[in-house]
This record gives C-alpha cells, structure tokens and sequence, in this order.
C-alpha cells in the first residue's frame, strides 16, 4: 500500500517536473495570459457581450417577445423619444431626490451611530447588533411590513405622528407629497446601519496616539473631530456613499413593494420604469437605450466621484 | 427457484417503473390565477381525471403576479402548462405568436357548437381576430366588473329616515353613478354601532391592472369608445371625448369624496378586505368573487347584496373572465384537448356553475331558474348582457400600463386635468400602434 502511495507520489512529480519543462520555454507574459484567459473569456461573455448587444439593441426596434418579428435599424430614434420624454425626466428627478436625501440621511445617522457605538459603553455589542438587524432582512419584506406600518388607520407610524402633532391618519404612501419621503424613510431604517459599520471601521482604525497628542496640544473636542476624526474615517465614508449610491440608483424591490412606484408616477424610480418597458411592455430596444443612458450616467458619476475619493484618501 | 424469484422481482419492478412513467405521461398541468373560482376547478376537475384517468396538475399564480408569470412562461415557449386559462386580453398575443393552439378544426370535429355558448363571452374570450370565427379558447369562464353592498346598513331605518332627509329619496341600490356617489358620499366617516365606516372601496391599483379595471367602470357607461371604428386604431374624439373626460373626472370625484382613507393602490384583495371588515359599505369587485361573499361567514347571507355596474348614458360593465386555452408547446396536446372536450360539456358546466364557477354554457345560462339559483345571478346575466373589454391586441399590455400610468396620475395623484390624461393617452398609444406596424 505504501509502496503504491510512493510510486503514485512520483509520477505526480515526474508530470510536474515534465509540465515546468514545458513551461520553461513559454514566455512569463504568455504564461500570465494562460492564468487569466479564463476570467477573462467569462467576463466577456457575461458582460462585455451583453453590453455591446444592449448597445445594438438600442438602434433597433427589438421587441424580445416577438422573435419572429424582423430586426429594423432604427437609428438613434429610441434615444431621441427617451431624451425628449417629460416623463424620463421625472423619473430621474425621483431616482435623484431618492439617491440624495437618503445618502445625506444616511451619512448623518450612520456617523453619528458609528461615534455613539465607538465610545465602548456597556452593551454596546448588543446595541450594535440591534442596530444591525434592519440590514440583513430582505428588502421585499421591508416593503411589505412597512406597509403595513405605513397604513392610515391602523399603522403604528400614522398613530405616533398623530399623536405627537395631531396631524389625523396620515397616508404616506397614498399622498404626492409624503410618498417619496415614505421610501426614504425605510431605506434610512434599513441601510444606515451600513454605513454606521462601514464609518465604525474607520473610527476603530484611528490610532490612539493621535488624539493623546491632541491632548497634549490642548486641542478641544471639536477641534480633534475636525482635525483627526473627520479626515480619517472620510475615505470610509466616500466607499459607503458610492457603494450606497449605486444600490439607490438601482433601488427597485423595496420601492415596487411599498408603492409600486405610484402615487401615479411620483415615486417610479428609473429602475422602475426600466423594468416596465423591458419586461412588461416589451419594448426591449427602447428600455435598452435607456439602460445605457443609465449605465453611462452611473458610470461618468462613479468615476468622477472614484478620482475624488483617490484624491481624499492621498 | 432463487433465479426466478429475482426475475419476478426484476419484473414487477419494471413494471412498476412503467407504470409511474405513464401515469405521468397521463398528467397535465394546468394554468390559472390563484383565486376562489380555481379552488372550484380543482373540485371539478376530480370527475374528468375518474371518468380518463388523466391526472390534472395545477399551477395557481396571484393575479398581481399572474400576468408577468404566465405571459413570460408563453413567451419563452415554455412547457410547464398544457392548458392555459387566460386573461381575455391575451387572445391576441396569443393567437398572433403562436401561444394558443387554433381550435376550430377540433371543435368541428368534436362536436362543439360555439352557438353554445354566450356571444358576449365567445367574442371577447375565444375569437382572433375579433368576431372572425377563428377560435382560440373555450369559453370558461364568465365574469364582469360588479357591486357588493351592506344590506343590511341599507335597510336599517335611522339611515334610511337620515338618506332620505339629505337626498330627497329612498336609500337603496343606485341605479346610476351618480347615485352611487351620493350614497358612498352618505356613508363616508359616518359611525355606525360606533364605528367610523366609509362610502366605496373602488380599484386603484397602479402596478398591474386594477385602476384601469376600475376606471373604465366608470369611463363604458358614460361611453367612452377605443376607436371612432372598429379596427381603425383612430382614437382622437373618441378616446378623449367630453363624456369620457367626464366619467374619468366623476371617477376621481368618486376617490376623492368616498373611498377610505389609504386606499390608494387597491385591487380586488383589498377591496375584499375592505369591505369584509366592515369598513366600507359598496365595494367593487368581480363578480367571482360574489360566491365567496355570499357565503362569508361576516357578510354573507342577508348581510350583503349585490347589484351590477350602474349605467349613466349607458348600460355597460367592464369585462373580466378568461377562455381556457391549449398552449402551443406543450407536448400533451392531446390530453389537453381531452380536457376542454369534457369541460364543454352542458352537464359539466351545469355543475361548474354550482361549485361557484362561472359558465358561459346557453344551457346553463339560459336554464329558466338561472336567475334564482344564487342571490348575484340574475344580475351576472345582465352584466354579461353590456360588458365591454380593453384592447385585445397583441401589445395589449403596453397599451394597459399606459393606461395604468396616465389615469393613476390624475385619479390618485392629481396631477393635471381628466382631459390631459386621456390625451396623453392617445399619445402613448399612438406611439405603441405605430411601433407595432398598426399605424
């Protein structure tokens, strides 16, 4: 039995030694594409080729529910109707006023949670645990519980606004005005403990040695966060507010549960509406130019905002 | 002698292995929202699996995601249903690309007389093009847009006594919209056994097809109209005419006045809950549904009563329901057409319509004590008398979320007036018709 284990030992030797004689003779250069051929071929296949298909797609007037139908070229015709449509902008503006107001809430809740939790005060393991449930739930279930949450009459968060202002059943999914601020509540509830772990990472890595000698320079606690605080855990923050920024941009399930983009279209978010054209009207050419109108807006903004952040963190 | 016993084992065991594999080649897989009338067909289907020994598998989807399941399942030729119970709007689709197996030549054979069957339902469930006898679905089942109200409110005398001192006549069922406001109107926030009740749970839902639903309700009776003709795709005056634009106003004065607070993206579930937890006093619903409140162990009984869609310049009610259909790609074609040759049968259909089916069979329907066998019938047959259908075309559903889109503005979010609504409308589906070579 040993004897077999050896001789097999060996031959594994023998075809290793005989593969690195083979080797020896191909350059470090081909040897490196040989690596990374693989990743390379599945990337393009899952998201170089759709991309450029989308982009094809998007000059014609394909409509993926008819295969039969004939492909026409269309020219820029679907871009045209999209940049010329009232109706793209609002959604935007919808997907923007989201994007913003639940970055800014977010930020100011998570820091400020992140410099609570920071302090080490007795059973703050526990409270950031707590503090942490919102995220790992799934987002349709938000959507669904808060809706219930949200309901006019029985709903808790109707009851505790009309008892503290007095306002009457309030019905915030229902109403133009109080419907976006509806989705930017719960996705505050849900994802500002991300970013209080992301902000928490950052305080935890701030070295003691810089305050103790802000101490010794008589620095007040306001200076020390300003100063000290504040630059380091900003490179922290700016990963949250892009890794963040781009789940909103691309919010769709929590939002499609909570008001299924309605009032009207007050809160149908681009993703929204993009769903819609592709998979429920079909107009497969028309949603994949606004998807590249989409993917070139998120990608311009990324990379601006990638080279801003490289400059925050030299 | 141990030889043999293994070869008799070997044996039964193929056997049997034989017989599960055509047991299961004896299955079909059948297609429908998940709803009260499909646990009837389920009941139903029981007698044709003992009388062909086919077995009848089910595949019940909610209507909010009935649509999107079962159109994307036809779309990508998939072979999970053998039979296809669905919406009316989906005949042209599919007939157009080839989802739904042609029948006439089956019904030729077999016997069946699409002269059976209600006309209404047979043009709006089977035919494509419309009103060519090109049939491409059995009619199964029937179905309108209809009303449920609290009798038993109605008929009490202190709101009665009230009702008449504040509009001059009897509280009772409307027989007009305009009734029907002032009633909802009389029992929005009024209290009753110290409850505050509201006037009507109407449909409003945004992502799929309620508010559409609810709203031609309202827009048929007042006259709106597709088309100036038939076929002609010309929409100008006739979707956007002053009567449409007024019944789509009176619709959102209807929201506005009467529905209870929150009821912003309701459809028929939340009607039923609405309604059934004795918030509102009028609810509209499908007439499917009526079964299942008549026997409601809160309001059933005396407690409710039913009346259909109330006309205005016309009688006319919003059509539901759906043709049950062989799909295409399926490999059991065969033992689904078996299954609509049973189903058409007028002694099947007669017990369809007891389980809480709704038949579209002339002899069911047209049997003299029709009327009297259930508190909601007579009024089925008037509402099947007047219904009217949204498009049927092959893009029925971008034409639909359209709809969804510019009537949800104006109804429940308020933004513009009933006429920029339906022009804007006109609009987009100008855009979808001349996208789809029909303009």
């Amino acid at each position: 039995m040993a004897g077999s284990t050896r001789s097999a030992t060996n031959r594994a030797a023998a075809a290793a030694t005989r593969f690195s004689a083979k080797l020896r003779g191909v350059s470090d250069a081909s040897i490196a594409w040989i690596f990374i051929a693989p990743t390379i071929l599945l990337l393009l296949a899952i998201n170089i080729f759709p991309l450029l298909w989308t982009i094809y797609l998007s000059f014609t007037n394909f409509r993926a529910n008819q295969p039969g139908r004939p492909v026409r070229w269309i020219g820029t015709r679907n871009y045209e109707r999209l940049l010329g449509s009232e109706d793209i902008w609002g959604y935007l503006q919808a997907t923007a006023h989201f994007v913003i107001w639940t970055m800014i809430l977010q930020i100011a809740l998570g820091f400020g949670l992140a410099l609570l939790i920071n302090r080490n005060f007795r059973g703050a393991s526990f409270w950031t645990t707590i503090i942490l449930i919102p995220m790992m739930l799934s987002p349709a279930v938000v959507g669904t519980f808060w809706t219930y949450i949200y309901q006019p009459q029985t709903g808790i968060f109707s009851y505790i606004i009309d008892f503290f202002a007095g306002t009457g059943a309030l019905d915030m999914i229902g109403s133009v005005t109080l419907a976006p601020w509806s989705i930017i509540i719960v996705d505050t509830w849900m994802w500002t403990p991300y970013i209080m772990l992301l902000c928490l990472a950052g305080l935890r890595s701030i070295p003691d040695y810089l305050y103790e000698a802000a101490e010794i320079d008589r620095a007040n606690a306001l200076q020390k966060f300003w100063y000290i605080t504040l630059p380091r855990v900003l490179p922290f923050l700016m990963l949250a507010v892009l890794f963040r920024g781009i789940e909103n941009f691309k919010m769709f399930d929590l939002v499609v549960e909570l008001t299924s983009g309605g009032p009207g279209s007050t809160t149908e978010l681009a993703s929204i509406n993009l769903k819609r054209e592709a998979f429920e009207k079909w107009r497969t050419g028309y949603s994949s130019a606004f998807a590249i109108i989409l993917f070139v807006t998120i990608f311009g903004l990324g990379n601006i905002y990638v080279k801003v952040l490289n400059k925050v963190k030299s | 002698m141990r030889a043999k016993k293994i070869a008799a084992v070997a044996g039964g065991a193929v056997l049997a292995a034989m017989s599960g594999a055509h047991a299961q080649d004896k299955e079909i897989t059948l297609c429908w929202a998940a709803w009260d009338p499909a646990n009837a067909l389920v009941e139903l289907s029981k007698d044709f699996t003992s009388s062909t020994g086919i077995g009848m598998n089910f595949e019940f989807v909610p209507w909010t995601n009935f649509a999107d399941r079962f159109l994307n399942e036809l779309n990508s030729g998939g072979k999970l249903c053998d039979l296809m119970i669905g919406d009316s709007q989906w005949i042209g689709g599919g007939a157009t690309y080839g989802h739904y197996v042609k029948l006439n030549d089956f019904f030729d054979q077999e016997g069946i007389s699409m002269d059976d069957f209600l006309p209404a339902t047979v043009y709006a469930y089977s035919t494509w093009p419309k009103g060519t006898p090109n049939y491409y679905a059995l009619p199964a089942m029937g179905d309108a847009l209809g009303w449920v109200y609290r009798k038993d409110w109605f008929s009490r005398p202190e709101l009665q006594d009230a009702f008449k001192a504040e509009y001059g006549r009897d509280l009772g069922v409307p027989s007009n919209w305009n009734e029907l406001k002032d009633v909802a109107s009389f029992f929005q926030g009024r209290e009753i056994d110290g409850e505050t009740r509201y006037g009507a749970a109407i449909y409003t839902e945004r992502g799929s097809e309620g508010i559409t639903m609810g709203v031609t309700a309202a827009l048929y009776p007042w006259g709106f109209k597709y088309e100036n003709e038939q076929g002609s795709y010309d929409m100008e005056g006739a979707v956007n005419s002053a009567a449409s634009v007024e019944g789509l106003e009176f619709y959102k004065s209807l929201y506005d006045c009467c529905s209870p607070p929150g009821h912003s993206d309701a459809y028929m579930v939340a009607n039923l809950d609405a309604y059934k937890s004795g918030q509102v006093a009028m609810q509209m619903n499908w007439f499917a549904f009526f079964p299942g409140i008549a026997k409601d162990e809160v309001v059933g009984g005396d407690i409710s009563g039913f009346f259909v869609n109330p006309g205005q310049n016309i009688e006319a009610s919003t059509l539901g329901g759906q043709g049950i259909s062989v799909v295409a790609y399926s490999d059991k074609q065969d033992l689904a057409l078996e299954y609509i040759k049973w189903f058409a049968q007028p002694d099947v259909q007669a017990k369809w319509w007891a389980l809480g089916g709704y038949s579209c069979h002339q002899a069911v329907l047209g049997d003299p004590g029709f009327a009297a066998t259930a508190p909601f019938a007579a009024d089925f047959l008037k509402a099947m008398s007047g219904v009217q259908d949204f498009w049927q075309e092959p893009i029925y559903a971008e034409l639909l979320l359209a709809m969804q889109q510019r009537v949800h503005d104006y109804v429940v979010a308020g933004k513009g007036t009933a006429q920029e609504a339906l022009d804007k409308l006109i609009e987009d589906w100008t855009i979808s018709f001349e996208d789809d070579g029909k303009l």
